[in-house]
């Protein structure tokens, strides 16, 4: 398995990263390497293994619904890089 | 006063030889005296310190004192801590104040332990070298030159360096078992779900597990006290009763069954390693156990499975930092899309990058079934074989890490190989399994150390396994030369 740079960039793109130009060889060739790694999984059959996904096979707990959390708006936002009336400010996505 | 352990220092303060404020000072003039040249604290809490000290020693004197009470430990940076920055040793949550305190550090405030202050640590637990950490890597204070492990490296070396009798840790793939070797000191992977992971910042969700890292596997008997049981703020956490962990300690390991897997012990093993390991199940051997050859068949598969559940949880997790809510915001991003991509890359290092165009990769349509499917699917064949050797022995025993501490930078430039000195470890959190590692002697210099793996909620025999040993050995009460004398 190998991926060019402009696989990477794509990948980079999917994941609202920004890789700078000149190391997205590099990340490439770092990546391609780490897939190669994970190759080896492919060796086995698993077909009729079922996937694990939970160490203890437990399910995940229920709990009615009911709300539980106080509003703690204004504790959260005080964090935050850009807030107005108690909203977070993003550049502008509608014309 | 600094070579007390936790279960010293606190009969000491309940015999009022000291007063928790006393310890704290002490504590904090060690750090600021010796920190300078290891880089284990982000943040002191001085602050905070003295006044929890304070308060811990009014509880004391009203006789109303834990086990923990007015004793010193510090918090790896990854548990939110109210009112103090939390970093994740990443510049992403470099200007983070936690609003709120993550369910282990509430259990030690309850407990009346005192907070020295936040370790370093690899970022966003993403490293086996501390060297990922925007603050700079923590040096190990047996070889300053060398790693002293990761991710939780700040905790493993703060302890081995007597800067703090305890510190909490977590463990993905071996972030406390590891460093723990590396730095010569006891530290314990609890089952997954024993202990909440709540307000710990998420790194790979089915493997995170946070534990206790101190010099002996009493005092950390007792932080796993303090730290364990059930939380329903966090979905995973099993509601289960917690045992006495303490009085299980003393217990005899006659008849005890241990398990050596043939796999731990091949190609890539240090050989003074292996022989020290052998060193220590022969003690064991003396205290009464015996020893079988059992095998892990799958366990080379481990590491590549590890290599993409968790950079395809990591990538999933950490979509959380979008510059919006908290944590690094670009400078005048250009459009929506401008503040996501420049926020993310400029909060971000170069091994959490990695690891998020890895796993986004490995998620992405088309792929999840030959990926992470695949190696949900090969994690179940590695947890069956662990579920039949413990049919055949009490406690799996091996190396910890392949080698000791390494130089900084020897393994930095490439990803894989840095990504083996976890090899051992990685199956242990794949399975969900408690795994320790106790310190079992030297190798030119630096700490060797021996991981113990029992089965699912056996953190009680592990504790009593690793004291035992400790009470017939004294591997762990050296102490590097120049800096814990």
């Amino acid at each position: 398995m190998s991926l060019s740079a402009a696989e990477v960039n794509k990948i980079a793109w999917l994941a609202r990263l920004a890789i700078d130009g000149d190391k997205a060889e590099a990340y490439a060739r770092d990546l391609s390497q780490i897939l190669g790694f994970v190759e080896q999984l492919g060796s086995v059959d698993t077909s009729q293994v079922p996937p694990m996904a939970h160490p203890l096979d437990e399910a995940q707990r229920l709990r009615p619904d009911t709300a539980t959390e106080a509003d703690q708006r204004s504790l959260f936002q005080a964090h935050a890089p850009l807030v107005e009336a108690g909203l977070y400010l993003v550049p502008k996505v509608i014309e | 006063m600094h070579h007390k352990t936790i279960a010293e220092l606190a009969t000491g303060l309940e015999r009022k030889e000291f007063s928790s404020l006393e310890l704290t000072r002490a504590c904090l003039e060690r750090i600021t005296r010796l920190d300078t040249r290891l880089n284990c604290f982000v943040t002191v809490t001085e602050e905070t310190a003295l006044a929890q000290a304070q308060a811990a020693d009014e509880r004391i004197a009203r006789g109303a004192a834990s086990a923990l009470t007015g004793v010193p430990i510090a918090q790896k940076d990854i548990f939110c801590t109210k009112g103090v920055r939390t970093s994740c040793g990443s510049r992403m949550l470099d200007n983070f104040i936690s609003p709120y305190d993550a369910s282990v550090v509430e259990r030690f405030n309850a407990a009346g332990a005192v907070m020295l202050g936040k370790l370093n640590m690899d970022e966003f637990a993403m490293g086996s070298s501390n060297e990922t950490s925007f603050y700079g890597p923590v040096k190990n204070p047996w070889n300053t030159s060398t790693v002293p492990g990761g991710s939780s490296g700040g905790s493993a070396a703060s302890i081995a360096a007597r800067l703090t009798p305890g510190a909490t840790g977590t463990d993905t793939g071996g972030s406390i078992r590891q460093p723990a070797a590396f730095c010569g000191i006891t530290g314990i992977k609890p089952t997954y779900g024993r202990v909440s992971r709540w307000g710990m910042i998420a790194f790979a969700s089915s493997l995170d597990q946070a534990g206790p890292m101190a010099r002996t596997a009493e005092d950390c008997a007792i932080m796993l006290q303090a730290m364990a049981g059930f939380d329903e703020r966090d979905s995973t956490c099993v509601d289960r009763p917690v045992p006495d962990y303490r009085a299980a300690l003393g217990n005899s390991l006659e008849g005890l069954r241990i398990g050596l897997p043939t796999e731990f012990f091949g190609e890539g093993l240090d050989p003074a390693i292996a022989s020290l390991i052998q060193d220590a199940v022969d003690e064991y051997k003396r205290l009464g156990a015996t020893v079988k050859e059992i095998s892990l068949p799958n366990m080379h598969l481990s590491a590549p499975a590890y290599y993409v559940v968790a950079p395809a949880e990591c990538s999933s997790n950490l979509a959380r930092f979008d510059g919006v809510r908290f944590g690094h915001r670009c400078e005048n991003p250009a459009d929506l899309a401008d503040l996501y991509t420049r926020s993310r890359g400029e909060g971000f290092g170069a091994e959490v990058k990695r690891r998020i165009l890895i796993g986004t990769y490995a998620l992405s349509a088309g792929y999840y079934d030959a990926y992470y499917l695949k190696a949900q699917k090969i994690r179940r064949l590695i947890s069956e074989d662990f579920r039949r050797a413990f049919e055949e022995v009490d406690v799996i025993m091996g190396p910890t890490a392949p080698s000791v501490a390494f130089e900084f930078g020897a393994k930095s430039a490439d990803p894989i190989a840095m990504y083996l000195s976890d090899i051992y470890t990685i199956a242990v959190n794949l399975a969900g399994l408690p795994g320790m590692s106790v310190p079992v002697g030297f190798s030119n210099g630096l700490p060797v150390g021996m991981q113990i793996i029992g089965s699912y909620f056996s953190e009680d025999r592990l504790l009593n396994v690793a004291h035992r040993y400790q009470q017939a050995t004294d591997w762990h009460t050296r102490a590097p030369a120049g800096i814990a004398d």
